[in-house]
C-alpha cells in the first residue's frame, strides 16, 4: 500500500474568484485516519485557507457531512483507507448553496424545521412535579425518528429537494413524525395543517436514497410514506365525514 | 470594515449548548416582554452537549434522598463544593429533569412507564436518568427544538464572540464576527450570560470537541472577572486511544470491568473496594473518576498496563454483559467501537486510557449565576458556582446546565427588566453610547491589526497549539509538581509571546476558519495560564489536583477556592475565598468500604 493518497478538494472562495476549482493535496495514508483527519492535516500543515465544518469527531454533532467520491457521508466516520489508492474527491453537500469551500448554507433547513413545530404540543402541561408515563414500547414507536443529527446527508441525496426547494424534506418530516408518534404529544393536526401545502412530499417516489445515506438509521423515507398515508386518510375522512373528528 | 448598526436585545446569551438554551427558555418564560439574543459559533445542535452519553442525575426514586445526592456530590468533590450551592442544586434537579421530560426528552423507561435510572460513578444510589447512551444528544435536541417555539429568541447562528463590551463597570454586550460574511458587529444588551462550555482543548488528548476552547472563560478573564478553581481538571478514566472518544461510565455502571495486562481488576489495589461480579455502588469500577485515573498512572508505573501505538492502555471488558444489554443500554458504545476502533465489544475487550474530560473550574459566579461584573452572568461548564468542587461526579454536569442555566436566565431577566437607562433604543446614543462606540471601534482595530490585515506572521497556529498541548500534558497533567508546573509556565509564557507573530494566510471575509482557529488559540493560551498558576499555588493534593510534592489534603490552608485574576504582562494573581460549608464537615473520602 502506498503511504500517501491524493485528495481533490473543491475550493470556492467568493472573495477571490467567482468560479470553483479543484485543488489536489497529497496527505499521509494512515490506517486510523478518517477523511476529516486528512482535511485537518491539510489545514494545519499544507494550506490554512481550506474551510470546512467539524466539531465532535464522533459522528454525533452532524457538522462534517460532505460528498466523498460523489456520495454524502460524515467525514469523521469515513476511513481514508477505504478510498485507497485514490484520488479521493471531496465536495460540499449537493443541493445546497455553497458559502465557501466545503461549507454549505443550511439556513433553509432551520426554517423548515421550525415550520413542522418540533416540540411537544398539549392543551395543558402536567404539574411540574409529575412525569408523563411512557412505556418502553411507546418510546420505541418514535425513537428511531428522534435519532436525527441534522447532518443534511439525506437532503444531499434527495432527488426531489434538488428540483423542488420548497419541499420540507426528509429530516424535517421525520422530526414531525417523531413528535406525532410520541404519546405525550397532541399536535398531530397542527403539524398536518402546516404541511398541507407541501407539494414536494407528493413527488417523493420512495426511491429511499435518504434512508440509504442516513448514518443514524432514521429512515426518513418510512416517515414520509407514513405521512402520506395519514394525510390521505385524513383527507378522505374529512370529505366523507365532515363532522368527523380526528386527533 | 464599516460600522454596521449594532444589534440590540434585552438579554444576550453567548453559547447555545445545554446551558445557553435552558437559559434562553428561562428568560422567555420569566418575562415575555424581553427580547433574547442567542449567539453561537456553531448551530445550536452542534454544541458539545450533544456528545454527552451517560446521563443526568436527579433524585426521583423513593429509596433515594436529596441529602444522599448532596453527600455524594460533596464527598466526590473532596469537600471543595460550596454546600449551599449543592443543596439547591440537588433540590431543583428533579423538577428541571421533569421539565425536560415534559418537553419531550426520550428518557429510557421502566416497564410501568416511569423514568428509569442507572447507577453512576461515586453515587450511592441509582439516580442517573438516561436516554440510552445518548443522553446529551437527546437533551440538546429537545432543548433546541423547544426553544424554536419561543419567538422572542433571536438567534445569531455561527457568530463568534471576540470580546465583552464593558462600560463603567458594567457588561453591556459583546463584539462578534458573523462568520458567513466576516462582518464585525456589536451586540448590545442589558444583561449578558456566558454559556460557552469547557476548555478541554488546552490538552492534547481529550474527549472534548474541537469547539471547546474556553472562549467565554477567556472573554470574562480579559474583562477582569476572576476564573475560579482552574487547577481542577478532570481526567475520565476510559477514553479510546488516539481519538480520545469517550466510552461512557455507563459501561461500568452496567457491570464492565477494568483489567490490567494480566486480566486483573487492579482497582482493588487502590483502596476502592473488593471485586464483586456485579457492580457495587461507590466501589471499584464505580469509584470516582479522579481516583480511577490516578490508579491507572500507578499501574503504568508498575509496568502492568499494555502498550500500543498511542501509548499505554488497559482493558475495559463488557463481554460478559451479553449482546442484549449492550444493544439496548449501550448501543452508541458499540457503534463507536465498531466505527472508530474497528472492534466489537460483544466479542473483544476495549482498549482505554485516561483522557482530559471536564473543567471543574470556570468563571466565578454566585448561586444566581451572577459574576462580580455587573450585568454579566455565566452558567454551564464555563462557570464555577461551585457544585463540582475538586472532582465532578459523572452525570452531575448535564443537570447543572439545567439548574444553573435556568437560574442565570431568571436572574438576568430580572436584572434586564430593572434597567431602563441609556442604550436600549438602537444602541449608540448618549454618552454611554459614545463609550460603547469607542470600545467597539477599539475591538475592530485589534482584530484587524492582530489578525485580519496582518502580514508577515511567522508562527504557525498548529505549531503553537501543539507546543501548548505538550506543555500542559507534560507539566499540568494527572500528577504535578512545582518543577513540572514551573516548566509549563515558562513554556506557555514563551508561546504567548510567539503568538503575537502568528501567521494568518487567509484574508478573506467569508467563513474564515483560520481566523477563528487563531482566536480560539489565544483563548486557550489564557486558560492554560490560569490553570498553571492556580495549580502552582495550591500546595496540597485534593480531588483531581494531585501534587506529588504535597501528597496530602490540607484543610487548614487550602479549604478555599482559588480566584485567578488576569494581569497585563505578568502571571495572573491568585486570591482565595472560603468554601461554604453548611452541614457536612470535611471528612475522609471512603469508597468500597
Ligand atoms: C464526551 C462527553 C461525554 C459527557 N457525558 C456526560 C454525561 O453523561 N453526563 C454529564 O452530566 N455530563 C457529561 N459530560 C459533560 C457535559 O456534557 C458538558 O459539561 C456540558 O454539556 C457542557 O454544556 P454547556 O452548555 O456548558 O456547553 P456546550 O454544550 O459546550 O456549549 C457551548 C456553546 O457555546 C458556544 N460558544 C463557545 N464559544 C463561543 C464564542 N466564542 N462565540 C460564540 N459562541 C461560542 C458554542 O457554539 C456552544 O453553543 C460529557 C462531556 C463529554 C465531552
Ligand atoms: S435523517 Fe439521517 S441523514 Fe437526514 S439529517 Fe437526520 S441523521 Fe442526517
Ligand atoms: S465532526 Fe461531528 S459528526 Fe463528524
Amino acid at each position: 500500500m502506498a503511504d500517501t493518497i491524493t485528495l481533490e478538494v473543491f475550493r470556492y472562495r467568493p472573495d477571490e474568484a467567482s468560479e470553483p476549482v479543484f485543488q489536489s493535496y497529497e496527505v499521509p495514508l494512515h490506517k486510523d485516519w478518517v477523511i476529516l483527519d486528512a482535511l485537518n492535516y491539510i489545514k494545519d500543515q499544507l494550506d490554512g485557507t481550506l474551510s470546512y465544518r467539524w466539531s465532535c469527531r464522533m459522528g454525533v454533532c452532524g457538522s462534517c457531512g460532505m460528498m466523498v467520491n460523489g456520495k454524502p457521508v460524515l467525514t469523521c466516520a469515513a476511513f481514508v483507507e477505504k478510498y485507497a489508492p485514490g484520488p479521493v474527491r471531496i465536495e460540499p453537500l449537493e443541493n445546497f448553496p455553497v458559502v465557501r469551500d466545503l461549507i454549505i448554507d443550511m439556513s433553509d433547513f432551520l426554517h423548515k424545521l421550525k415550520q413542522v413545530k418540533p416540540w411537544i404540543i398539549r392543551e395543558e402541561e402536567e404539574a411540574p412535579d409529575k412525569e408523563y408515563l411512557q412505556t418502553p414500547s411507546q418510546l420505541a414507536d418514535y425513537k428511531p425518528y428522534s435519532m436525527c443529527i441534522n447532518c443534511m446527508l439525506c437532503y444531499a441525496a434527495c432527488p426531489v429537494y434538488g428540483l423542488e426547494p420548497d419541499f420540507v424534506g426528509p429530516a424535517a418530516l421525520a422530526l414531525a413524525q417523531r413528535y406525532n408518534m410520541d404519546n405525550r404529544d397532541q399536535g398531530n393536526r397542527q403539524r398536518m395543517e402546516a404541511l398541507s401545502h407541501d407539494h414536494g412530499m407528493w413527488q417523493c417516489t420512495f426511491v429511499g436514497d435518504c434512508s440509504a445515506v442516513c448514518p443514524k438509521n432514521v429512515d426518513p423515507a418510512g416517515a414520509i410514506q407514513r405521512y402520506k398515508v395519514e394525510t390521505a386518510t385524513h383527507w378522505w375522512k374529512n370529505l366523507l365525514l365532515p363532522w368527523g373528528k380526528d386527533k | 470594515m464599516t460600522n454596521p448598526a449594532p444589534q440590540t436585545c434585552d438579554v444576550l446569551i453567548i453559547g447555545a449548548g445545554g446551558a445557553g438554551l435552558r437559559a434562553a427558555i428561562a428568560v422567555a418564560e420569566a418575562n415575555p416582554d424581553l427580547s433574547i439574543g442567542l449567539i453561537s459559533k456553531v448551530y445550536p445542535m452542534r454544541s458539545h452537549t450533544v456528545s454527552a452519553e451517560g446521563g443526568a442525575a436527579a433524585v426521583i426514586k423513593e429509596n433515594d434522598s436529596l441529602d444522599h445526592h448532596a453527600y455524594d456530590t460533596i464527598s466526590g468533590g473532596d469537600w471543595m463544593c460550596d454546600q449551599d450551592a449543592v443543596e439547591l442544586f440537588v433540590q431543583e434537579a428533579p423538577q428541571e429533569m421533569i421539565r425536560m421530560e415534559h418537553w419531550g426528552c426520550p428518557w429510557s423507561r421502566e416497564e410501568n412507564g416511569k423514568v428509569a435510572v442507572r447507577p453512576f460513578g461515586g453515587m450511592k444510589n441509582k439516580r442517573t436518568w438516561f436516554a440510552a447512551d445518548k443522553t446529551g444528544f437527546h437533551m440538546l435536541h429537545t432543548l433546541f427544538q423547544t426553544s424554536l417555539k419561543h419567538d422572542k429568541v433571536l438567534r445569531f447562528d455561527e457568530w463568534f464572540a471576540t470580546s465583552l463590551l464593558v462600560d463603567d463597570g458594567r457588561c453591556v454586550g459583546t463584539v462578534a464576527i458573523e462568520m458567513a460574511t466576516g462582518k464585525i458587529q456589536a451586540v448590545i444588551a442589558k444583561a449578558v450570560i456566558i454559556c460557552t462550555g469547557g476548555a478541554g482543548r488546552v490538552f492534547p488528548f481529550t474527549t472534548n470537541a474541537n469547539i471547546k476552547t474556553g472562549d467565554g472563560m477567556a472573554l470574562a478573564y480579559r474583562a477582569g472577572v476572576p476564573l475560579k478553581d482552574m487547577e481542577f481538571v478532570q481526567y475520565h478514566p476510559t477514553g479510546l486511544p488516539f481519538t480520545g472518544i469517550l466510552i461512557t461510565e455507563a459501561t461500568r455502571a452496567e457491570g464492565g470491568y477494568l483489567l490490567n495486562k494480566d486480566g486483573y481488576r487492579y482497582l482493588q489495589d487502590y483502596d476502592l473496594g473488593k471485586p464483586e461480579p456485579k457492580p457495587v455502588l461507590r466501589s471499584m469500577e464505580l469509584g470516582p473518576r479522579d481516583r480511577l485515573s490516578q490508579a491507572f498512572i500507578k499501574e503504568q508505573e508498575k509496568g502492568r498496563t499494555l502498550q500500543g501505538p498511542y501509548g499505554h492502555y488497559v482493558h475495559l471488558d463488557i463481554r460478559h454483559l451479553g449482546e442484549k444489554i449492550i444493544n439496548t443500554k449501550l448501543p452508541f458504545v458499540r457503534e463507536l467501537c465498531l466505527k472508530y476502533e474497528n472492534l466489537d465489544p460483544i466479542k473483544e475487550m476495549i482498549p482505554v486510557r485516561p483522557v482530559v474530560h471536564y473543567m471543574m473550574g470556570g468563571i466565578h459566579t454566585d448561586i444566581h449565576g451572577a459574576t462580580p461584573l455587573k450585568g454579566l452572568y455565566a452558567a454551564g461548564e464555563c462557570a464555577c458556582v461551585s457544585v463540582n468542587g475538586a472532582n465532578r461526579l459523572g452525570s452531575n454536569s448535564l443537570t447543572e446546565l439545567l439548574v444553573f442555566g435556568a437560574r442565570a436566565g431568571k436572574a438576568a431577566a430580572t436584572f434586564a427588566a430593572s434597567q431602563n437607562g441609556g442604550f436600549q433604543n438602537g444602541g449608540f446614543q448618549g454618552s454611554a453610547g459614545n463609550t460603547i462606540k469607542a470600545l467597539y471601534a477599539d475591538e475592530v482595530r485589534r482584530l484587524e491589526q492582530q489578525f485580519l490585515k496582518k502580514e508577515g506572521g511567522t508562527e504557525k497556529i498548529a505549531t503553537i497549539r501543539k507546543e501548548m498541548h505538550n506543555a500542559m500534558e507534560g507539566g499540568a497533567g494527572i500528577y504535578r509538581t512545582e518543577d513540572s508546573l514551573l516548566q509549563s509556565q515558562k513554556e506557555i509564557q514563551a508561546l504567548k509571546e510567539r503568538f503575537t507573530r502568528v501567521q494568518i494566510s487567509d484574508h478573506s471575509s467569508t467563513f474564515n476558519t483560520e481566523l477563528i482557529a487563531a482566536l480560539e488559540l489565544s483563548c486557550l493560551l489564557d486558560v492554560a495560564e490560569a490553570v498553571i498558576q492556580a495549580a502552582l499555588h495550591r500546595k496540597e493534593s485534593r480531588g483531581s489536583h494531585q501534587r506529588t510534592d504535597f501528597p496530602k489534603r490540607d484543610d487548614e490552608n487550602y479549604l478555599v477556592h482559588s480566584l485567578a485574576y488576569r494581569k497585563d504582562n505578568d502571571f495572573p494573581e491568585i486570591q482565595y475565598q472560603p468554601v461554604t460549608i453548611t452541614r457536612w464537615a470535611p471528612g475522609e473520602r471512603v469508597y468500597g468500604r
